[in-house]
């Protein structure tokens, strides 16, 4: 306790990284659940990837502000994501080579945007994040977008649910199907975007999708799935935090690590489709 | 006569500019029980995908009297849908309720109770809580069922509705799509069961790409239009001309 206490003393930032985390928890593992669902957890680590163009022009422009390597990176993804959409429900390509075909193109645009940029390694900084370097600016940020994103998760839920489950049976009693991927997309890419800021951007992906993949081993009713889903983004969140500043060692990966030790956990101990239970010989049950 | 609730004009649906339902015309009565019939690759489900807007048609028209694509239930054959996914049984068939309820509408006590009548209905009292994932083949469907009762269309369109599914389910789901019916709803199904056409359907559509035979079933049914169906169906030319031809044979 005392070791929590003499953080929050020594300046804001402990204070400003720990809000930052609990806002991320809550918006970015609801969205990991539907990730798993919708058979989309690999596409997370692709999003982070189609920033890079937008965030490369953001730097040239504006240099390291935050607001703008923010903006620059949703434009970007954005607009990726649509055309990797748009291209999978008009033509043959499903949605994953579509994606793939399209993330490599926004990669090589970028690198090439920031060849001969002296300057380069502050924006690998910029795109690696540091949870004890925001400033309130960019808390306030990632709190509106935390925010709007439960909003806007309550208000398509129904959509969401039907459109994951059986999208041929929603598209049939015309529910919009495309309205609600691209809806969801951009909650993704937003919440990339803010938790790239905190904790870099694959480390964003990792605090969406292990709590999501975790959840699934312990329940079978998705609003319980999505509790779970947070309280393991938040352990890992604090957890991290605390335990990165203790040891000295970066917070984004240390608190991936708290993650996926729970995700282990899940495996091994999980009351739905754990490998113990699995393995476990068990009398039947009547029939 | 009633009037034609949807009337095919010289319908041609394929894909990548090969036909698979090629120069249909007809007309489904308001109200008809039709089966559709004919061997695999016969056009079959891609004439219900074009019925339900599902797909353009290459050529041709479908023209609609009284009822509009909205008014339709469509269930595909085969639906797949992931085992594992967190939903319960009564959740699924309230889905058939979107197009009351839509997105913000909360979906009222009265639904509720329609969704579990529904299930009682297609004799799954008791499993309103169950995962849909745990179900088997034969429940799934009698679920999905259950859930096009709640949508309460006009027009409902069944792809295949009894395949692999064991005689006690098909005659449960049969007495729903005879209470249909009777409830003047117009029934267009995908049937194989030759036996069961001839039993429960009165107008019965042949396909082999081609219209075979279009009209009351113990005519459409004769040896000799199964076997031109069964010898016009496996056709694909690779390199095929043009085709030239503008009416309906």
């Amino acid at each position: 306790m005392d070791l929590l206490a003499e953080q929050f003393t020594s300046g804001p930032e402990f204070g400003r990284a720990i809000s930052a985390a609990i806002a991320l928890s809550f918006s970015g593992a609801p969205l990991g659940v539907f990730l798993v669902l919708r058979r989309m957890s690999l596409s997370g680590d692709v999003y982070t990837h189609i920033l890079l163009p937008g965030v490369a022009v953001a730097f040239l422009i504006a240099g390291e502000s935050t607001i703008a390597l923010i903006t620059g990176g949703l434009v970007s993804g954005l607009i990726v994501a649509c055309l990797s959409a748009l291209v999978a429900r008009t033509t043959l390509l499903r949605e994953d080579a579509s994606l793939a075909a399209f993330y490599m193109i926004a990669l090589a645009s970028g690198m090439i945007l920031l060849a001969g940029e002296d300057h380069a390694e502050e924006l690998l900084h910029a795109l690696f994040g540091n949870v004890f370097a925001i400033d309130g600016t960019s808390l306030l940020v990632i709190s509106a977008v935390s925010t709007a994103t439960l909003f806007v998760l309550a208000v398509i839920w129904r959509a969401l649910v039907m459109e994951s489950y059986d999208p041929v049976f929603f598209s049939s009693v015309g529910g919009g199907g495309v309205a609600v991927h691209m809806a969801f997309v951009t909650l993704i890419i937003l919440n990339l975007v803010i938790g790239a800021t905190a904790l870099g951007t694959i480390m964003a992906v990792g605090l969406m999708t292990i709590p999501g993949a975790s959840a699934r081993f312990w329940s079978r009713d998705l609003g319980v799935m999505l509790g779970i889903a947070i309280g393991i983004a938040l352990i890992s969140s604090l957890g991290g935090l605390l335990s990165a500043v203790h040891m000295g060692l970066p917070p984004g990966p240390v608190i991936i690590l708290f993650a996926g030790g729970m995700y282990i956990v899940s495996i091994i101990f999980g009351r739905f489709g754990g490998l113990i239970r699995r393995f476990r010989r068990q009398a039947h049950l009547e029939s | 006569m009633s009037a034609p609730a949807i009337r095919l004009d010289n319908l041609t649906l394929g894909y990548e500019r090969h036909p698979a339902v090629h120069h249909l015309s007809g007309a489904f009565q308001q109200g008809c029980l039709t089966a559709v019939v004919g061997p695999n690759g016969a056009g079959k489900s891609t004439l219900l995908k074009g019925i339900s807007g599902a797909m353009k048609p290459l050529d041709g028209t479908i023209s609609m009297t009284a009822v509009e694509t909205a008014d339709m239930a469509f269930l595909p054959q085969q639906t797949q849908l992931d085992a594992s996914f967190p939903i319960s049984v009564l959740d699924t068939v309230c889905m058939g309720c979107w197009g009351r309820a839509g997105l913000f509408r909360s979906i009222m006590a009265g639904m509720v109770d329609q969704a579990r009548a529904a299930l009682g209905v297609v004799g799954l009292e008791g499993f309103e809580n169950r995962p849909a994932g745990a179900l088997s083949r034969g429940q799934l469907q009698r679920v999905l069922f259950a859930r096009l009762l709640v949508q309460d269309a006009k027009v409902m369109l069944l792809d295949e509705p009894f395949t692999a599914i064991d005689e006690a389910t098909s005659e449960t789901l049969l007495s729903v799509i005879h209470q249909w019916h009777k409830e003047e709803r117009m029934v267009i199904a995908v049937i194989h069961d030759m036996a069961q056409v001839r039993e429960h359907f009165p107008q019965s559509l042949m396909l082999a790409r081609e219209c075979i035979d279009w009209g009351v079933t113990d005519q459409v049914l004769s040896a000799e239009n199964l076997q031109t169906a069964r010898d016009i169906a496996n056709g694909w030319v690779e390199n095929a001309a043009i085709c030239e031809r503008t009416e309906a044979a």
